[in-house]
């Protein structure tokens, strides 16, 4: 990784909810970092931690969460020490969000302008009029049809990819450094889904902002996306560029992920999946986390977690197969993986 | 030209704000309840007869007239006179603006109060909510009358006092349905956009929980001036509110108790008033509770 120009750098960050029942790891030493102008691609099952990494990165972890411990370096500043003061003039300004809902993420109050003019009027400190003439602009830029008339309507009036593209023009209107997608597309029509992902990509090297997208879509990944980062149980299993994660992925989490895609190149009559759950994060296998649900586990899974740990491909990969430490069989995780085998007992889920 | 005019208004009427739209619609659907209309015309009427009623009445309404005692209604004294010669029709119409002025205000005071205690609390949770709804629930323990009475003891009798009083038991009322709702409000997702846009908690409580929250609030204010109006003249009654010779309502009705069985109508037309007022009030609060929120509507 290139740590020249890296607008956001996260390192080891944890974040745990305390609850009555104990500490639970929602994000348990989690690393990266976006380059200027990259896009990263953060992929995960519900629950990975995916969307709390984001979230304690925007510092806004409510009670009774809290980021535990870890760096979050934005532009050579440590966002951890900031007071609340200063993280509101970075929330919606130098960074931004995108939120999954777009049903439910306007104020169904006020009008389509008036909520893009408050990104103006909060950091920028413009009257209503200015704000709203520059709001103008951004619903041109997000390729609303008859701007000024929707900087009029209220959200119920817009179409899902309508509001979807206002929540676009308001998390871009200060033109942040970086843009956080929180699945940015889900609740979106699959017709509707491209062209909001064109929208988002073209606007992100067009206005040279580096993205962090979270998605648990792995074909949106491979449209948008110039690394990935694979995680799973609050951890990253494998981190590469996106070319090499589609070409050569070596943990049996990312093979799996991949193989459960469907793919139009072949007849296939039903879909693979990955058998079992997502571990709760209150009740973590001790080992590694996955080993519970992959075909290649063996004791020593079982027993311990391996490091992430880089790759000759350049990949970073969290597990023991791609150690000296191996002691099972030579396996190649993409080719092998359909006909895992299984050594240690117990470990079916 | 007229025809020009009215082509003018009618784009005009296309380009006019959506909530003056949505503020027609309630409009629509209220106007097609005819029980609200009913009270609702009678509040119109009630304020109408508070601001200029005491410019119509020809008589004084606290000068005794001795030859004029205790008569029955007739056609100079319309509600007949009580037991010191006055025209009861005219204390009723000057007590009018009193029972209107306490019930505003008192709800108003007290909703002000109970919002802001109430959004605070469902905003913040956690301890500010504890402290802040165990002393609501210390205050509603008290029967609302009870505690306005107690109050009003400390205090003294006046109608201010009686204002103070009324507003103080109002607070927890509007503190329970405003934390409620904002509960509620504060989980949905732009609320946490804002917060993502580097709103800060005042621009989040006020501009964006507030807002939609106020369904709720309008309908318990509404309800509530009924309450406030009773309690009021209860406590006037008790002989803690209003003093003589204030025309007040509940007064008039506790200085008619004494002649209930010889003389009635001393008694019987404050009461009448009192049950008019209420009534309106309730009948207006429920049909803006249904038009506003057809969810609660049970």
């Amino acid at each position: 990784m290139d740590n020249t120009n890296t607008i956001i750098k996260v390192d080891n960050l944890q974040t745990s909810f305390f609850t009555h029942r104990g500490e639970v790891k929602a994000v348990d030493g989690v690393h990266f970092d976006v380059p200027a102008g990259k896009t990263l691609g953060i992929v995960g099952e519900s629950g990975s931690g995916k969307s709390i990494t984001s979230l304690s990165i925007m510092r806004l972890i409510e009670s009774p969460g809290r980021i535990k411990g870890g760096n979050i370096t934005f532009n050579g500043e440590d966002l951890l020490a900031k007071t609340e003061a200063e993280m509101r003039s970075i929330r919606g300004n130098k960074i931004s969000m995108i939120f999954q809902e777009p049903m439910t993420s306007l104020n169904p109050v006020y009008t389509i302008g008036d909520q893009i003019a408050e990104a103006y009027q909060i950091h920028q400190g413009l009257s209503k009029k200015e704000a709203l003439q520059k709001s103008l602009g951004m619903l041109e830029l997000v390729g609303i049809p008859s701007p000024k008339a929707r900087l009029k309507a209220y959200p119920h009036e817009l179409s899902g990819g309508m509001r979807q593209r206002a929540m676009i023009a308001i998390a871009l209107a200060c033109n942040p450094q970086l843009l956080i997608a929180d699945e940015p597309t889900t609740a979106l029509d699959v017709t509707i889904q491209a062209q909001i992902l064109r929208l988002i990509s073209g606007l992100q090297k067009e206005l040279g902002m580096s993205m962090l997208l979270i998605t648990h879509d792995l074909g949106v990944v491979a449209e948008t996306c110039d690394y990935v980062a694979v995680m799973y149980a609050g951890k990253i299993v494998e981190y590469a560029d996106v070319t090499t994660l589609f070409k050569q992925p070596k943990h049996p989490y990312t093979v799996g992920l991949l193989k459960s895609l469907p793919r139009h190149d072949i007849d296939q009559d039903e879909l693979q999946v990955i058998k079992g759950m997502v571990p709760s994060p209150d009740d973590l296998p001790e080992g590694c986390r996955f080993a519970p649900r992959c075909p290649f586990a063996r004791e020593m899974c079982v027993n311990s977690l391996p490091d992430l740990r880089d790759q000759e491909e350049g990949n970073q990969v969290r597990c023991w197969i791609h150690t000296d430490e191996w002691d099972g069989p030579e396996v190649n995780v993409k080719d092998d993986y359909d006909y895992g085998y299984r050594t240690v007992e117990g470990t079916e889920s | 030209m007229s025809e020009t005019t009215a082509n003018v208004s009618k784009e005009e009427k296309k380009r006019i704000n959506p909530q003056i739209e949505s503020l027609k619609n309630v409009w629509r659907k209220l106007k097609t309840n005819y029980l609200a209309m009913a009270g609702g015309i009678l509040i119109i009427l009630f304020i109408i007869t508070a601001i200029v009623g005491p410019w119509l009445t020809t008589l004084d309404p606290n000068m005794p007239n001795v030859q004029a005692r205790l008569q029955g209604p007739s056609s100079e004294f319309w509600f007949g006179t009580d037991h010191h010669g006055r025209d009861i029709f005219t204390r009723i119409v000057h007590g009018m603006s009193i029972t209107l002025y306490i019930g505003f205000f008192s709800v108003a005071i007290g909703m002000v109060l109970g919002v802001v205690l109430g959004i605070v609390a469902g905003y913040y949770g956690r301890r500010i909510d504890a402290v802040i709804m165990r002393i609501m629930d210390v205050l509603l323990a008290f029967p609302g009358i009870l505690l306005a009475l107690g109050i009003v003891a400390v205090l003294g009798g006046s109608i201010n006092n009686v204002i103070i009083a009324i507003s103080i038991f109002s607070i927890p009322v509007f503190a329970r349905i405003v934390r409620g709702s904002t509960l509620s409000v504060r989980k949905l997702e732009y609320v946490d956009a804002v917060r993502a846009l580097g709103a800060s908690d005042f621009r989040i409580i006020f501009l964006h929980i507030l807002p939609n929250i106020l369904s709720p609030i309008i309908v318990q204010a509404t309800l509530h001036i009924a309450t406030a109006v009773l309690t009021a003249t209860g406590l006037s009654f008790l002989g803690l509110g209003a003093q003589p010779p204030t025309p007040e309502w509940g007064a008039m009705l506790a200085s008619g108790r004494n002649y209930m069985w010889d003389h009635p109508h001393i008694a019987l037309f404050p009461g009448l008033a009192i049950v008019l007022v209420v009534l309106a009030f309730n009948l207006f609060g429920d049909g803006v509770r249904d038009t506003l929120d057809p969810k609660i509507k049970s």
